[in-house]
């Protein structure tokens, strides 16, 4: 009964968001089936993002340039999965090109001690103008954009099926992402230690942890996986690049972030709803509602954003240390 | 030789950040001298190319004053884009909408609901982290996707000129900012209102009190200042300051609201504000070099075949020297970290 209560706004909202669609659908099962699995191609880089951001601010360090570092890695994993001709490759890319700027960004405000949100801001503009300049019109990817994956006899389940085990590899990467970042976070050394140092990193270092080194390493953790959102966007989601292809989904992201109270699973579920705010999109679209107004509909991601953030952030506590340059003495 | 200390920061940045523009130029096979050279006829040979570097510098003028007032009250307003464009549609709206009016009240009119309008929107943010402890990097990015979509939907559906193009009529010459021989007079109005900033932060009791809630909002509320009420007037200010560059823009240069004209204008305030160390006057420095740069962007690629974004580039690398305390500590020799501090309330309601 506890429980139940204490779920219960989950449970009413998942219960309406149900009733919602399917009357959106108008109880006809493809159409249901294609507004969740849109839910879930939306959430992906959201919840890569937000899981970047936790890796971050669980060891005390705010990063706001996860917008830059996903929009990077969407370039450098097209241009050269474009290139070489290998999609493999081109991932593999986009995630180094998130390493190296997370690295950048430990530089900037772990080494250098300056304002981590000007930090973060100086990767998002690098990445705006690099990428705007770097930019060719009319690059193709040769093998197209990944395919999807079948999961045998599971994918001809009703409607799971094609929501959860017909996917392309980096989806389903994110849902496994997932649950192995809450263990490692909240069931292992790697994640005590990075919680200590997100919370009180002088009393991290007494007892022998770095500071600086669990900043770095989980900067560049969290680097990596904006940078495979960002290689999902270019090489999984649309399959070329486009300018400022982004378009504020890091920062959504951190909205995610905090809706998800820093945990991967939270995290996974607020993804989900602005997932699905953004497949209710499309699926107002295609029915043909609100046809001459679309720009009402292309707000709401942004105005739920607004209202998660003013809504939970002050019932949600961040890491104790975060935003203050650590300073050993 | 305090001034001289200051500036060599900012100094230092430029010309390193354009030196690695070259050297970026050269990789791609280029021309860098050529580029330059290029560039800087575009932007300052003539009377034209210095008209033109003042038009682009009056918003970047007004957008890093937005900047660089909310970083006194400790605030990061990413807003500016949104502010702007709600200013420069509403002023546009009154510009075209009222009629009959003589230029010395039509003229102002515009400038002051324009104003009003980004105030407003700038200050829906302020109330958000007053009342909510909502972060406002980003409340005010959201904010911008928001009021870019409205005034795509009240230039496309209300207040859109009969035809094709999505644009809202030409407003009345009654409502216009003159022009001086070529040279856009709204320059002096972003001008003036530098200096009207300088002046309410640094000899004015509200001034004080948002440069002692910048300092320490605990310290200030200790001392009896209403930080809410400071966080939600600062934001309101910042708001309109942005807002009123683009009804300059509205009222000056184009002569009626385009949507996308101004596209990322938000972030070079950032760059502006970081360039003049937040220092209101020292904006208009700042400000005129990348107007410049990016007045004459056309003419670099079209006589160096250089392409105009590696302003973008340039600008970025300005930004990068000048708000991380490398070259501070190389400088100055000083160990301390960078002097502006936006980061540290992450969490606070």
């Amino acid at each position: 009964m506890s429980t139940l209560t204490r779920y219960r706004w989950w449970i009413l909202t998942a219960a309406f968001l149900v009733a919602f669609t399917l009357f959106t659908a108008e109880f006809q099962q493809p159409q249901t089936t294609a507004v969740l699995a849109a839910t879930l191609r939306h959430s992906t880089p959201l919840v890569l993002g937000a899981l970047c951001g936790i890796l971050c601010e669980r060891s005390g360090v705010i990063n706001i340039g996860i917008e830059g570092q996903m929009l990077m890695s969407a370039f450098a994993g097209f241009f050269v999965a474009s290139s070489t001709g290998d999609l493999l490759v081109g991932v593999a890319a986009g995630i180094g090109c998130g390493m190296l700027m997370g690295a950048f960004l430990a530089f900037l405000s772990v080494s250098l001690r300056g304002d981590q949100i000007i930090a973060g801001t100086v990767l998002n503009i690098a990445a705006i103008g690099l990428t705007s300049f770097f930019f060719q019109q009319g690059r193709t990817l040769p093998s197209g954009k990944t395919s999807v994956i079948k999961l045998g006899p599971l994918a001809d389940l009703p409607v799971a099926g094609r929501v959860f085990f017909s996917n392309r590899p980096i989806t389903y990467l994110t849902l496994l992402l997932v649950p192995v970042l809450w263990y490692a976070l909240f069931r292992t050394t790697w994640g005590l230690r990075t919680r200590a140092v997100g919370e009180h990193p002088s009393a991290a270092e007494t007892v022998g942890v770095s500071v600086v080194r669990v900043r770095y390493m989980n900067l560049m953790l969290g680097g990596g996986l904006a940078g495979l959102g960002g290689a999902y966007l270019s090489l999984e989601s649309v399959g070329s690049f486009e300018r400022l292809m982004t378009n504020g989904k890091g920062f959504v992201a951190l909205a995610v972030m905090i809706f998800g109270r820093w945990n991967p699973i939270g995290a996974w579920g607020a993804a989900l709803l602005f997932g699905y705010a953004n497949a209710v999109q499309t699926q107002f679209q295609f029915r043909g509602w609100m046809a001459d107004d679309p720009q009402f509909i292309g707000m709401m991601p942004f105005i739920v954003t607004i209202v998660v953030v003013a809504g939970f952030v002050g019932r949600a506590r961040p890491p104790a240390s975060i935003g203050q340059p650590y300073n050993r003495e | 030789m305090n001034l001289l200390r200051s500036a060599l920061i900012p100094l230092l940045a430029v010309v390193l950040a354009i030196a690695t523009g070259a050297v970026i130029i050269e990789l791609s096979g280029l021309n860098a001298l050529e580029a330059y050279r290029a560039l800087f006829d575009g932007a300052l040979a003539d009377r034209k190319g210095i008209g033109r570097t003042l038009e682009k510098a009056t918003p970047l003028v007004m957008g890093g004053l937005a900047v660089a007032f909310a970083f006194k009250a400790g605030l990061f307003n990413i807003g500016g884009q949104g502010q702007l464009v709600i200013g420069a549609l509403f002023a546009g709206a009154v510009g075209y909408g009222v009629t009959g009016l003589p230029w010395i009240i039509h003229m102002p009119l515009a400038l002051l609901v324009g104003a009003i309008g980004g105030a407003l929107w700038g200050m829906i943010a302020g109330v958000l982290k007053a009342t909510r402890g909502a972060h406002e990097v980003i409340t005010t990015i959201m904010l911008n996707f928001v009021a870019l979509n409205i005034t795509d939907w009240l230039t496309s559906k209300v207040w859109r000129e009969p035809g094709v193009i999505v644009r809202t009529p030409a407003i009345e010459p009654s409502a216009e900012i003159p022009r001086w021989s070529e040279l856009p007079t709204g320059f002096a109005l972003s001008v003036a209102a530098a200096f009207a900033c300088w002046y309410l932060l640094e000899r004015t009791t509200f001034g004080f009190e948002i440069r002692s809630v910048g300092l320490n909002p605990e310290a200030a509320r200790y001392a009896g200042i209403s930080v809410s009420r400071i966080v939600v007037t600062t934001m309101a200010i910042s708001g309109m300051l942005a807002a009123l560059g683009g009804a300059i823009e509205t009222q000056g240069v184009v002569g009626r609201y385009e949507p996308g004209f101004n596209a990322g204008l938000g972030f070079n305030g950032i760059t502006i504000a970081l360039l003049a160390r937040t220092h209101p006057l020292g904006v208009i420095p700042a400000a005129l070099l990348i107007g410049a740069m990016e007045a004459g962007g056309s003419m670099m690629q079209f006589k160096a075949d250089v392409d105009a974004e590696i302003t973008e580039i340039i600008e970025a690398l300005m930004l990068l020297f000048v708000a991380t305390p490398i070259l501070v500590r190389w400088v100055l020799r000083r160990r301390e970290t960078s002097d502006i501090s936006v980061g540290a309330h992450w969490g606070d309601a």
